[in-house]
């Protein structure tokens, strides 16, 4: 039998990836068993086939996928990789799923270092074994400088969803609850903290989670009293309701006091010119729920750590042009609309 | 947040939104226009509307610099950075404005053009240095408040021997547009000016101070009163402004003593005006050609200034017809009396200057107020 070549081990500390890590040859198996088995390591990826082969439980299977380009790759509270996994196991977990499976692909860049990818890989790995999710499939592939800023991953994920639940928005009805699972606009103004240019000082930690746990109890609480989850994502809450009333063809009118924003976030935006509810979360859901049952649901949220500042926040309403509406804790109102445009900062 | 609190309370608000209801005679309308963006967000994003009592109403001013930023100087700034040696650095807010042809920065960017969106003057600085082969242009814009941030990069650009940074210079005056709004064409033809009186520039005042708005004050006997951009602010103001009327005063008043002063800044008002001078006339949107409301860079700052540096011809582009803009600026039209609001004009694709920025007139009804249209007509 001919003897293996001789390779160099893989120099994490100073190394950097290079066009030939993403060519399929021998370099690149080096990298994905070096690296990324030993991070996300389980049977599946063990045995290095190009596709993994699994079991599903009972119930109608959920999938998802998303791609992440997030700037800066790191910031407070946790790195592309975590984001990648909490994302995707969170859009699994909106449908009212239990999210089991991720694929993970990567497109990186020439000259990327080692030491970060490492760290990268790392808390993608613990973030699923965290979440109890496995990564059991990927890809890899690099690109010349200058092309991927950095990098760029993509997941997606698989669950299941058990019989008998169908969360969907035009299950809202005049007169449910929204329920939110903690403070707004944490995630957004980590980034925006971080951003180059625009580096202030500041308290403000991602909130990037994954939330099928809370899904799970708030569940096993309210049933199909929950008729609609939502994660709000890029866009913020606004964004969500709105998409919500369009699709339930209701409003909403929401009490501007009850809605939790931490004083380090509300700074920061008020000094950006940035308005909370249109800034991106990454590990908060908004719920619309049954109002004989909120109760029981906001209670379940609140017994969850991520959910201990979940709060209800207002109602949906009969309303043709399906405004979502709020009263500011001035006394006033006004519409809380999509976002239009890139959200950048007033200048003057 | 604290400071800030102070200034958002709910109670004060009500006791203030009683007084004024007092003070205001209920068989008069106060028409009022607050001058600045900021002042429309706050009236927007805290629904002052609601709290002050009906017969006091609010209109809308110029907005903000990026809304009365005419498309002539979108085309030429987009022309400017198609050229291949040239760096454009811009603050976000302008990027999605449209040009004439429909065009902006953003697609211009999207075509191949060099054009990086920065946060401030000395990003720009830095771009330069990092790329000596480069011609860095800023992009400036904006009143008073930040014509000296403009002055100080030319400055440090003249210190660092920096031979590749200009500026397109598009800063404007305050005074000079509330002149031309008060002054209107239509007053001429027996037209009317709606206004009663204004809440005056907060932040611009504080370079500016109040001085500059007494002549305005006199000579069309409105009543300014200069403004902070917080809620309780502007109810303060407003009541400063209800109490003038009913004692027949046009006078300057200061509600935001606690930064502004008569006098303003002097020391940015001589770096100012050491480097700028006025320009015959400038074009506003929704106003048209303004005289004397625009600065330029003096002679002896030439090879700074990008408009002679790259020989850049002045274009001219018609506002749409149909836009409303200029008889709502002067309080005659309400943004839902035209036909174009909410049905071609909308914020993702604005047709006139009060759609382009939330803190145009337009644009701030659409985002915020346009449910209490719906009421109204359920009423
Ligand atoms: S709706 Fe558009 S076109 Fe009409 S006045 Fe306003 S900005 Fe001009």
């Amino acid at each position: 039998m001919r003897a293996m070549a001789y390779q160099r081990k893989l120099d994490i500390k100073n190394g950097r990836v290079d066009l030939s890590h993403g060519a399929g040859g021998r370099a690149m198996a080096q990298l994905i068993s070096g690296l990324f088995h030993e991070a996300f390591g389980n049977e599946w990826l063990a045995r290095g086939n190009d596709q993994a082969a699994f079991d599903v439980g009972a119930g109608r299977m959920v999938m998802t996928t998303d791609g992440y380009v997030v700037s800066p790759l790191f910031f407070p509270g946790g790195n592309i990789g975590s984001l990648a996994v909490h994302g995707t196991i969170n859009d699994v977990a909106m449908g009212g799923a239990r999210p089991l499976y991720l694929s993970a692909s990567f497109i990186i860049e020439e000259g990327f270092r080692f030491s970060d990818l490492k760290t990268i890989a790392d808390s993608m790995g613990e973030a699923a074994r965290a979440a109890g999710v496995y990564i059991i499939t990927g890809d890899t592939k690099v690109v010349e400088r200058g092309k991927a800023d950095g990098m760029f991953i993509s997941t997606t994920g698989v669950g299941v969803l058990a019989d008998g639940l169908d969360l969907s928005a035009e299950k809202a009805r005049v007169g449910d609850r929204v329920l939110v699972s903690g403070s707004l606009g944490d995630h957004g103004a980590a980034i925006m903290s971080r951003r180059q240019n625009l580096a202030f000082e500041t308290e403000i930690v991602s909130d990037s989670a994954a939330l099928h746990h809370l899904v799970a109890l708030m569940v096993a609480a309210g049933g199909s009293s929950i008729r609609v989850m939502r994660d709000p994502t890029r866009g913020g809450l606004a964004a969500t309701l709105n998409e919500i009333a369009h699709q339930s063809g209701l409003g909403f009118r929401l009490q501007e006091k009850a809605i939790p924003v931490k004083p380090a976030v509300a700074a920061a935006c008020e000094l950006l010119g940035l308005d909370p509810l249109h800034v991106a979360n990454e590990g908060k859901l908004v719920a619309i729920v049954a109002p004989d049952m909120a109760d029981a649901v906001l209670a379940a949220m609140r017994a969850h750590p991520l959910g201990c500042d979940a709060a209800d926040i207002g109602e949906a309403v009969a309303d043709n042009h399906r405004f979502v509406q709020i009263s500011t804790s001035f006394g006033g109102g006004r519409i809380v609309d999509w976002l239009w445009g890139e959200q950048l900062p007033r200048i003057c | 947040m604290k400071y800030a609190d102070e200034f958002r309370d709910k109670t004060i608000a009500q006791g203030l939104a009683r007084a004024i209801g007092a003070e205001a005679e209920s068989q008069r309308e106060y028409r009022f226009m607050e001058f600045c963006g900021g002042h429309t967000h706050a009236i927007s994003r805290y629904g002052l509307e609601d709290i002050l009592p009906a017969n006091v109403c609010m209109i809308h001013g110029p907005g903000c610099p990026v809304c009365v930023l005419p498309a002539s100087r979108i085309d030429m700034a987009i022309r400017l950075a198609e050229r291949p040696e040239v760096t454009l650095c811009v603050y976000g807010d302008l990027m999605r404005v449209p040009g004439s042809q429909g065009k902006s920065l953003l697609s211009a960017k999207a075509y191949g053009a060099d054009i990086r969106m920065v946060y401030s003057t000395l990003d720009a600085i830095r771009i330069a240095e990092q790329a000596p082969n480069r011609e860095v242009v800023f992009f400036a814009i904006g009143f008073e408040t930040t014509t000296p941030p403009t002055a100080v990069m030319i400055r440090l650009a003249e210190k660092k021997w920096l031979k590749n940074v200009s500026v397109f210079c598009n800063h404007v005056l305050t005074p000079a547009a509330m002149h031309n709004i008060l002054e209107g064409p239509d007053i001429h033809n027996g037209g009317r000016i709606e206004i009663d009186g204004f809440v005056g520039p907060a932040h611009v005042s504080t370079i500016i101070g109040t001085k500059p708005y007494e002549v305005l004050a006199e000579q069309f006997d409105k009543p300014i009163v200069i403004g902070g951009f917080e809620p309780l602010d502007m109810m303060q103001a407003i009541l400063m402004l209800v109490r003038q009327v009913n004692e027949g005063r046009y006078e300057v008043e200061n509600q935001y003593s606690r930064a502004v002063t008569r006098k303003g800044n002097r020391r940015a008002q001589e770096e100012v005006s050491d480097i700028f001078e006025l320009r015959d006339h400038f074009e506003w949107r929704g106003l048209g050609l303004v005289p004397h409301s625009g600065l330029k860079l003096k002679q002896a700052y030439a090879q700074f200034d990008a408009e002679m540096r790259f020989a850049m011809h002045e274009v001219r582009v018609a506002d749409n017809p149909a836009c409303e803009c200029g008889a709502i600026l002067r309080g005659l039209k309400r943004p839902v009396d035209c036909k174009l609001f909410g049905t071609i004009c909308t914020p993702e694709i604005p047709i006139g200057s009060c759609m382009v920025s939330s803190e145009g007139a337009c644009a701030a009804h659409w985002t915020y107020g346009r449910f209490r249209d719906h009421q109204l007509r359920r009423a």
